[in-house]
């Protein structure tokens, strides 16, 4: 196949090592918010809840603009992360990794909640009875029974994380060490007229997001049905 | 003996009564907060006042503020829809209360008790594919293998048949025998709570309205309804 040959796949791969660094940093804090979400009895619930869901109605590059606040070289994390690991979160991959989860974290957040949601409060009260502690309940009822919602979740969070753009671009620039992410790949081809290249990225991006939404859905449908 | 004051919204229960070993059939009609008083002796929900004792142990005494957590209190609680783990086996149910066995004897033990409950063939099974009364029968096993202090029924049988119903209730008849704990068991069968209880505390709008012998409360029970 011709475009095979003929594009640089460095972007891909970069996108796709984000995305999955990502995907495993938003499922840990995504689980821990959701289930922090479903204690009713938490103070501050709903704000919390609309924080944590801020980076779905808020402009990437306004999202962007934040995290340089938050973690720019300037700022207090910034310099602590740079004294600590000395190097900056500003234009390397780590900022990348945590610009992709801020803007993911939302939609795995919801994914798993509902998930957690659904788990029939009977079988919590039971295991309880059962000599259960809380962390075992949670490990051995809900996390479990929620299986379905954390592989929706995943799946999401990867997808999202794979296509983010203007936080990223915001928090980063457009190069990682030499290499761009997909998306902005695209957006320099196209602006410098590859034609090619740009249909060549498109596809194949495409076809891994795909992929993985069918493989994600049938597995999500298994557990579903597991736990019937 | 339980001794209960709570408040929810318009509703309230004030109730006190004391259960010897043997079964202690609570009625009442819907709403009259029966399922609140397992909820409280088993410590899914907090009266404002009142107190639990079983024998010495103290499980709740809001005055002297003890409060036993759920997971502490050696109880077995089958519920109304049964709560059955749908993940797990009928032997991994079983297993899941015993925390205090040795883990490797943990199998052959939870294998004993569904065999006693009469359903061994069960073991490697998962909970939808269970009959009715197997499901129930497994809830018991599950029940037991806490080695329980108290047993508490939320109507476990209501949805069964006549004939499964009575092979359940002579089931749970041997079972206390040989257990010796007391066992609180909501019905709104009369003909249950005739089959079953050696007491019966009947319960209208929160308070308790009779409670004392089977015999005698049900015969003014079965009087007031004829």
């Amino acid at each position: 196949m011709w475009w095979v040959d003929a594009v640089d796949w460095a972007p891909l791969w970069l996108s796709l090592q984000i995305a999955s660094l990502s995907t495993i940093v938003t499922l840990i804090a995504g689980t821990g918010f959701s289930l922090l979400l479903a204690w009713r009895r938490l103070p501050a619930r709903h704000l919390i809840d609309a924080v944590v869901s801020a980076p779905l109605v808020l402009p990437p590059t306004v999202l962007g603009y934040y995290l340089v606040v938050v973690l720019g070289r300037g700022s207090a994390i910034g310099r602590g992360w740079d004294r600590l690991f000395g190097s900056p979160i500003v234009f390397t991959f780590t900022g990348a990794v945590i610009a992709a989860s801020v803007g993911s974290l939302p939609l795995v957040v919801r994914s798993i909640r509902l998930g957690v949601e659904s788990v029939e409060p009977n079988l919590i009260a039971a295991a309880r009875t059962l000599g259960a502690r809380p962390a075992r309940v949670v490990a051995t009822v809900v996390l479990p029974l929620a299986a379905p919602g954390l592989v929706a979740g995943a799946m999401l969070g990867f997808a999202r994380a794979l296509g983010d753009y203007g936080a990223t671009q915001m928090l980063v620039g457009a190069r990682i060490d030499g290499t761009p992410t997909a998306s902005i790949f695209v957006m320099e081809q196209l602006q410098a007229n590859h034609d090619d290249q740009v249909f060549a990225m498109s596809l194949a991006t495409t076809i891994v997001g795909v992929t993985l939404l069918y493989f994600a859905n049938r597995l999500t449908h298994r557990l579903h049905h597991q736990r019937a | 003996m339980a001794k209960i004051r709570l408040r929810r919204g318009e509703f309230a229960l004030d109730a006190e009564f004391d259960c010897p070993p043997g079964i202690t059939c609570v009625m009442g009609p819907s709403g009259s907060g029966k399922s609140t008083i397992l909820a409280v002796l088993a410590g899914l929900a907090l009266p404002d006042a009142g107190r639990i004792a079983l024998g010495d142990e103290v499980w709740l005494d809001r005055a002297r503020g003890v409060e036993v957590p759920v997971h502490a209190r050696r109880l077995a609680y089958v519920f109304q829809g049964l709560a059955l783990f749908p993940h797990m086996s009928a032997l991994g149910n079983v297993m899941y209360g015993m925390t205090d066995v040795v883990r490797g004897d943990r199998p052959r033990k939870a294998q004993a008790l569904l065999d006693r409950v009469g359903v061994g063939y069960l073991a490697r099974r998962r909970p939808r594919t269970f009959s009715g009364g197997e499901a129930q029968r497994v809830a018991l096993a599950r029940a037991l293998a806490r080695s329980p202090k108290l047993m508490l029924l939320d109507e476990p049988f209501s949805a069964l048949d006549r004939e499964l119903r009575g092979q359940l209730t002579a089931l749970v008849r041997e079972l206390v025998a040989e257990l010796a704990v007391p066992l609180i068991h909501i019905t709104h069968s009369i003909s249950e709570a005739r089959l079953l209880a050696d007491q019966v505390v009947r319960i209208d709008r929160g308070k308790v309205s009779a409670c004392g012998a089977a015999a005698d409360v049900l015969a003014n029970l079965a009087a007031i309804e004829e």
